[in-house]
C-alpha cells in the first residue's frame, strides 16, 4: 500500500512510522526545509518539500500512484483543496482531512473528502464516553492517542449477548482482545459466544470508538 | 454596469483587493459584508464609500459564514491572500448554501483548471497581469 503524507510535526514522523512497521510505502509532503531534513533523516520514506497544493508539487511525490493520501496540515483549506486535488485531477479514492473546526468534518465529506475528522470531537467524544457510563473504563490509549484500549462490561441490555464474535460484525480496525468470564480470561476466537456480565478488553481507533461501544452495549454515545 | 438590483454581497479578505471592492459594490449600493480575521485591515474601508458590515473572523471556520448569513447572500467573492482559503469558501457557498454567483482571486495558474472542474470561477491574477504585459509587449514590437 503507498501511502502520502502531507503534514510535519510528531503527527507525520509517527503516523509514517507505524504504517512502516505494517509494510507501507510512505511519502511525505512538507512545505519546511528544515523539517524535511529532519524527517529524510528519521525515515525511510521519500521525502518530498514544497507547496502540496501545488498540483505540480503532488505531480512530483507521484501522487496519481498512492492507494491514500492524508492531509494533516494545521490549515483546513490546504487540507481541503490537497485532498480535492488528490482526487479529481490524480484519482486517488482514499482521502482522508484533518480539520480543525468540527462543523468542516460534514462540510468537507459533501465536498468529496473520504474522511475528515476533528481532534476536537473526538476528544470531546472521548469525555463524554468516560463520564457517561460506568461500565466502560478507558484503560489507556498508546501512540498519542491513535488507539485505545477499553474495558467494557456486557450488561442484560447489550445486543450481542448469545451472539459469536463473528456474528457481531463489528467494524475494521477494532479488536475484542480478551473477555474476562468470572476470574476465568478467554482469548476469543470467532466462534466464541459473548455472554452477560463479561468484560471485554476492546481496541479500537478513536474513529470507530464511539460506534463499536454503542453496537456492544446498544447505548447512544 | 447597469445597475438592475440591489445585491446581497460577501466580500471574504479585506486587503488591497478586498477592500477596493467592497468600497466599490458598496457604494453602488449594493448590501456589503466584509470578512476579515484581522480587524485592522478594516482600515481599508472607506468611511465615504462603504456603508456595508464589517465582521472579524476566520472565513473557513462555518459558524463565521453562518453569521455573516451567507444563506441569504446572492453572490460571494472570495478575496483573500490565501487562494486555498478562497477556494474552500466559494465552494462552502456554492454546494452548501446554493450561493447563485461565487468567484475567487487566485494567483496560481496551475489552479485555474482545477477551479472549473470544482465549478467555481477563478480569477488568476497572475494569468491576467501576463497576459496584459505580452499584449503590450506584442503591440510594442509592431511599431
Amino acid at each position: 500500500m503507498n501511502i502520502l503524507i502531507i503534514g510535519g510535526g510528531k503527527i507525520a514522523y509517527f503516523l509514517a512510522k507505524a504504517f512502516f512497521a505494517k509494510g507501507y510505502e510512505v511519502t511525505i509532503i512538507n512545505r519546511k526545509k528544515e523539517e524535511c531534513t529532519i524527517l529524510a533523516r528519521q525515515l525511510k520514506a521519500t521525502i518530498v518539500f514544497g507547496d502540496a497544493t501545488n498540483p505540480q508539487v503532488l505531480k512530483d511525490a507521484q501522487t496519481s500512484t498512492m492507494d491514500a493520501v492524508l492531509a494533516i496540515t494545521p490549515n483546513d483549506e490546504d487540507n481541503l483543496v490537497i485532498c480535492q486535488l488528490a482526487r479529481l485531477n490524480f484519482g486517488v479514492e482514499k482521502t482522508l482531512a484533518f480539520v480543525n473546526d468540527p462543523d468542516n468534518e460534514q462540510v468537507f465529506q459533501q465536498l468529496g473528502v473520504t474522511i475528515a475528522f476533528s481532534t476536537t470531537r473526538m476528544i470531546s467524544n472521548l469525555i463524554e464516553q468516560r463520564t457517561g457510563f460506568e461500565d466502560i473504563v478507558n484503560l489507556f490509549s498508546i501512540a498519542e492517542g491513535k488507539v485505545n484500549i477499553t474495558e467494557v462490561v456486557l450488561t442484560k441490555d447489550s445486543p450481542v449477548l448469545g451472539k459469536s464474535l463473528m456474528e457481531t460484525n463489528l467494524p475494521e480496525n477494532c479488536l475484542i482482545a480478551c473477555i474476562l468470564r468470572g476470574n476465568q480470561p478467554v482469548i476469543p476466537r470467532g466462534a466464541t459466544s459473548l455472554c452477560c456480565s463479561d468484560h471485554l478488553v476492546l481496541i479500537t481507533m478513536p474513529q470507530n470508538h464511539g460506534q463499536v461501544l454503542k453496537m456492544l452495549t446498544g447505548s447512544n454515545i | 454596469m447597469t445597475k438592475a438590483e440591489n445585491l446581497y454581497i460577501i466580500v471574504i479578505g479585506c486587503g488591497r483587493l478586498g477592500s477596493f471592492l467592497a468600497n466599490r459594490l458598496s457604494n453602488e449600493g449594493n448590501s456589503v459584508v466584509v470578512i476579515d480575521v484581522n480587524s485592522n485591515a478594516f482600515n481599508m474601508l472607506s468611511a465615504d464609500q462603504f456603508s456595508g458590515f464589517k465582521i472579524e473572523g476566520d472565513a473557513t471556520e462555518l459558524a463565521v459564514l453562518k453569521q455573516a448569513k451567507i444563506d441569504k447572500a446572492d453572490v460571494v467573492i472570495g478575496a483573500t491572500h490565501d487562494e486555498n482559503v478562497n477556494i474552500m469558501t466559494a465552494q462552502i457557498a456554492r454546494k452548501k448554501f446554493n450561493v447563485a454567483k461565487v468567484f475567487v482571486r487566485i494567483l496560481d495558474p496551475n489552479k485555474e483548471s482545477f477551479c472549473k472542474i470544482l465549478g467555481i470561477e477563478s480569477i488568476c491574477l497572475t494569468s491576467i497581469a501576463a497576459d496584459k504585459m505580452i499584449a503590450a509587449l506584442n503591440e510594442n514590437s509592431n511599431i
